[in-house]
């Protein structure tokens, strides 16, 4: 009997898929139940962030970052800032760089948590999501106490942050710091040795180091695959230089692996964030060049030469000399970057984002190929994808 | 510049000196602009040089500068993890096509097709070179600077026809740009006339 040739069948993974982790379309192409080829088709949330910014002054910019990776906004804040500084030459005082470290913490948690918590109900776990987000409301919580927004912040400035810390709230973060890790431990014991956890992740979509250089990753998933590489420690920003922590390291880079680092992460976050408010020091927490930042309140109400400061940024901006920077953050997802070309005016000329989910997503087909379908899930979960970032 | 940073340089200008056009540095950041043609033999060297081991292409993106003579920039942003270096390397192009570096770098395959889908940009030797950011069936290169901010159309959703559809954009109010640029500084030192003051100035 003559063979019969079977064409391979092409499936739409999304865009409304509830496993997508936002707008995500995939076009599947299946082997029966293996996966061939993988085409993410991205795009679905594009909203022009990068042409948006070139209309606007610095300051305006910021509020722009937020909404990339709406999961942890303030981290995306923190590279547009610090990059600005670096062409202006700003000195950030002491105070600001550790709030700043405390609060980019506080977004790699609510970050891990929520990658964590759907990962696992991707691969059929509900109790985490259940639980994690109560630790994710409090942690919304000492955002909106310090700066009025729970999600998007806006807290970081251009050589410093919008405001000092109230009252009492440092010592409600750090009595949060010493909870949390029984909520760790708990989600641990639901998942780590969990085996039907462990039967869908396990030496799925394995990566090795070679793999992970020619494909651009960086972050947990780099890690995951054995390369202790930590932009907090090799290239060190604002306080992380003065900071004792560990970078845990992955051995097989599948995508238990990746889950695995990400746990760990979150109990270096709490040391850091724990560090970060004992050596705090008091002082100012924005920048005292009039240039930059506005002056206080108070010294408006006398002065006629504040007065005319404060209007000249409120209205005009900081202008930044004409230069360009690379300049990366570790955000919880990998190396994100802002690549800033300033003309001298109050606008920036160019404003690149470079977003680490857009690069680890691109590898989507290279860790699918011979996989099967609900395997595909696993790796889009494991990878953590936000669309605000991919799309810009 | 970092001293470290310096010796690269060095090192560089040796290893590509034919290749390489320029090489400057931006507050501490090293800059090379090489050829177009030379980009492959470039990028290969600095992934696989001992001294160089940039193996991550962490970054690709373009930029319009519409008064130049080649209005774009392709900039590559490449990460050593071995020696803890990132070095920039720039082409420029008129339009032309640019040789793809994906078989350097399996990454570059979608920043390419950003720059492709925001500028124009094409690069010969791409597997796959398709829009990536904007809607199936968009006309027009968003980020190039002669690109209106609000576009040329708009979308809702049609009732009578069920479906989506694109329309000429209509703005209830124009877009309003500031000019910030003042005119007091922008001005030379000395105003026409003043000479004449300082004369007398001097006379008295």
């Amino acid at each position: 009997m003559a063979q019969n040739q079977i064409k391979n069948m092409t499936l739409n993974f999304g865009p409304q898929h509830p496993a997508a982790h936002g707008v995500l379309r995939m076009v599947l192409e299946m082997d029966g139940e293996v996966i061939e080829r993988a085409d993410p088709h991205i795009g679905l949330l594009h909203r022009g962030t990068e042409k948006l910014i070139e209309y606007k002054t610095y300051h305006q910019a910021t509020p722009y970052f937020d909404r990339l990776d709406y999961v942890a906004p303030q981290n995306q804040e923190h590279a547009f800032v610090l990059a600005a500084e670096k062409l202006l030459g700003a000195e950030v005082p002491e105070r600001a760089q550790y709030i700043r470290v405390l609060y980019c913490e506080i977004g790699r948690i609510l970050n891990h948590i929520l990658n964590v918590a759907s990962y696992a109900m991707d691969v059929g776990a509900m109790t985490p999501m259940l639980w994690s987000f109560e630790d994710r409301e409090r942690l919304m919580e000492f955002c909106e106490r310090v700066c009025g927004a729970r999600m998007h912040m806006n807290y970081f400035r251009v050589g410093g942050v919008a405001r000092d810390l109230p009252d009492g709230l440092a010592e409600d973060i750090l009595a949060w710091t010493e909870t949390f890790p029984q909520m760790i431990d708990d989600m641990e014991t639901l998942l780590t040795e969990n085996r039907i956890f462990k039967q869908r992740t396990v030496d799925i979509a394995k990566v090795t180091a070679e793999q992970a250089f020619d494909w651009g990753f960086t972050g947990p998933n780099l890690r995951a695959s054995g390369i202790a590489w930590d932009l907090r420690k090799s290239q060190p920003y604002d306080a992380y230089a003065k900071i004792d922590f560990d970078i845990p390291v992955g051995k097989n880079g599948d995508c238990y692996d990746r889950y695995v680092v990400r746990m760990m992460e979150m109990r270096q976050s709490l040391k850091i964030m724990r560090q970060a408010i004992n050596d705090m020091p008091a002082g100012p927490v924005r920048c005292t060049d009039p240039k930059v930042s506005p002056p206080p309140r108070a010294e408006m109400k006398s002065s006629m030469e504040a007065l005319i400061h404060h209007f000249k940024l409120m209205t005009e901006g900081v202008r930044v000399p004409a230069g360009e920077t690379y300049t990366a953050v570790e955000a919880p997802k990998g190396e994100f970057a802002v690549f800033l070309v300033s003309d001298g005016t109050n606008k920036p000329y160019r404003c690149k984002i470079r977003a680490p989910g857009f690069v680890h997503l691109q590898a989507m087909d290279m860790m699918c190929h011979g996989h099967m379908l609900a395997d595909a899930v696993a790796v889009i979960g494991s990878i953590d994808v936000v669309f605000g970032e991919i799309d810009r | 510049m970092d001293p470290a940073l310096n010796d690269l340089k060095v090192t560089i200008s040796a290893a590509l000196g034919a290749h390489v056009l320029a090489v400057e540095d931006s507050v501490g950041e090293l800059i090379i602009r090489v050829k177009r043609d030379a980009l492959l033999r470039v990028l290969a060297y600095l992934r696989d040089d001992v001294h160089c081991q940039f193996k991550q292409l962490v970054d690709l993106c373009g930029v319009d500068y519409p008064e130049r003579e080649e209005r774009f920039e392709i900039v590559y942003n490449l990460l050593s993890l071995t020696h803890n270096f990132r070095i920039r390397v720039k082409v420029t192009t008129a339009g032309d096509t640019v040789p793809s570096v994906t078989g350097v770098f399996s990454t570059a395959g979608w920043f390419e097709r950003e720059v492709w889908d925001m500028y124009g940009v094409p690069f010969s030797g791409h597997p796959d070179l398709r829009r990536i950011l904007t809607d199936y069936g968009f006309e027009g290169h968003p980020l190039r600077k002669d690109f209106p901010l609000t576009g040329f159309v708009e979308l809702r959703y049609d009732d009578e026809k069920k479906r989506v559809v694109y329309e000429p954009v209509k703005l209830t109010q124009d877009f309003r740009s500031f000019d910030f640029l003042s005119p007091w500084e922008g001005q030379p030192t000395q105003l026409p006339g003043d000479e004449k003051a300082d004369a007398k100035g001097k006379g008295a």
